[in-house]
């Protein structure tokens, strides 16, 4: 279980902001985090992963504490052994696709590289550098680097945004496979819902640094609309 | 060709080779702080690593002077430890060399650092590689050209050297004569046919370094 209580002060392009976060997730859940730009999701995934430090707070998982700001505890992201999916992808330029995920792993497993890049349909394209392939495919080389590495939690950072809408559809279930095969925690950061409601078993709504609703797809999303409609009929 | 002339060439290729190999070792982890780290003295040492562009090399060659000099602490030091007297030899020529051409090898490179999406870095740690690792498996092959560069660079302004090798360490052959002073040199003797020689060199192996810096630059996108 990934326990999370923080709070950090975000400069976004409506002025400052305090994010605050409180929330647990269960073991191999996969969960969005909800919100319009700016709302805190990339930040809060970057303070999961180690990347960004957060102002307060603590962050546990499995009793493993990863951040703590009393103790003054901050455990680096490579000994967090979470797979982070950039939004860019951040594919390494001088490495091929073969490379790029045999460099993720911890020892050597060829056969491990061989089952991934079966996965993904990428064998064809293994000896193939970054610059040569499309976004989908250089997607499923990012998701397939992720899962080398044998993460504790798998953090998507808006996987799906640079693509066109079939592609998007084609790469939920990509997605769905690398949940499945982990057997783990995986967190992905979305703004659209109909990705939520497909792939994802809870969510977070986030609302300008704050959590204003957390559960079930469905029920998070209706509950939103009955506010927006009882709003209205209010005015 | 004479014996003086081969000599004040592969003199004038040591302290050039010397000097580059020096700031590689020395310019990188500088490079590195400058590019990734901040700290409260950064625009100041920015600024000193910088000087040399600006400052005429003749007050940087007389500061070092002074500052070999063993009524001086440091080279007082550095004749008390290493036993090697720094003012007019090839050792002082080549530590003033290596802080004239600071900024011609830290640049390059502090630029082809920061020119590095920082999503490549994060990504390498994330993978549980250390910031050594990522910097010899994901830096360092993402900007080949940036450190051709800053090699080609160094070395040759160090070729080209004139103000700063004569004040520090005079007109002695084979010991502190490097190409640029013999052509200086010839021309007050009056030999303008080696004073062309030595030109023609330089000249040659200025434009063979710059035309393979533009040619990298040309095709930068290595991958």
């Amino acid at each position: 279980m990934l326990k999370i209580d923080i709070q950090h002060a975000m400069l976004t392009s409506e002025g400052k902001c305090n994010l605050e976060v409180c929330t647990e997730i269960e073991d191999r859940e996969l969960m969005c985090l909800f919100g319009h730009s700016g709302a805190g999701k990339t930040t809060l995934l970057r303070i999961l992963a180690g990347l960004t430090k957060a102002d307060k707070g603590r962050i546990v998982f499995n009793d493993v504490v990863w951040f703590d700001s009393s103790r003054k505890i901050n455990i680096p992201p490579q000994l967090r052994n979470v797979g982070f999916m950039f939004q860019d992808y951040a594919l390494f330029p001088n490495m091929s696709v073969e490379r790029n995920i045999r460099f993720a792993q911890k020892g050597k497993d060829q056969h491990h590289v061989e089952m991934l890049l079966e996965l993904y349909e990428l064998q064809a394209l293994r000896n193939q550098k970054p610059s040569q392939l499309s976004g989908g495919q250089k997607q499923r080389v990012a998701l397939a680097r992720a899962l080398a590495a044998r993460p504790n939690v798998l953090m998507l950072d808006e996987p799906l945004s640079a693509l066109d809408f079939e592609m998007r559809l084609a790469l939920q279930k990509e997605i769905r496979k690398a949940h499945d095969l982990l057997h783990t925690t995986t967190l992905m950061v979305s703004h659209d819902v109909n990705e939520v409601i497909s792939l994802a078993s809870s969510v977070v709504f986030i609302k300008n640094g704050k959590v204003i609703s957390e559960g079930k797809p469905v029920e998070v999303f209706d509950k939103c609309l009955s506010g927006v409609v009882r709003k209205r009929n209010q005015a | 060709m004479s014996q003086d002339f081969i000599q004040t060439l592969l003199l004038t290729g040591k302290l050039a080779t010397w000097t580059t190999a020096v700031l590689l070792v020395v310019g990188f982890p500088v490079a590195y702080l400058l590019a990734y780290k901040r700290f409260f003295l950064k625009p100041l040492v920015e600024a000193l690593i910088s000087m040399p562009l600006v400052l005429p090399p003749t007050v940087l060659g007389f500061y070092m002077l002074v500052a070999y000099s063993p009524q001086n602490a440091f080279g007082a030091f550095i004749q008390h430890v290493f036993n090697v007297r720094l003012a007019f030899s090839f050792e002082g020529v080549l530590l003033a060399s290596i802080i004239f051409s600071l900024p011609f090898m830290i640049q390059p490179l502090q630029n082809g650092l920061t020119s590095i999406s920082i999503s490549l870095r994060e990504a390498s740690y994330t993978l549980g590689k250390s910031k050594f690792q990522t910097f010899f498996h994901v830096l360092v092959p993402n900007m080949v050209p940036s450190i051709i560069t800053a090699i080609a660079m160094t070395f040759a302004h160090c070729i080209g050297e004139f103000g700063v090798v004569i004040m520090v360490g005079g007109n002695m052959l084979g010991e502190t004569r490097v190409a640029s002073i013999a052509i200086y040199d010839e021309v007050q003797s009056l030999n303008y046919e080696t004073a062309n020689q030595y030109s023609f060199v330089l000249f040659i192996v200025s434009i063979l370094i710059l035309t393979l810096i533009y040619s990298i630059n040309g095709k930068k996108k290595l991958f």
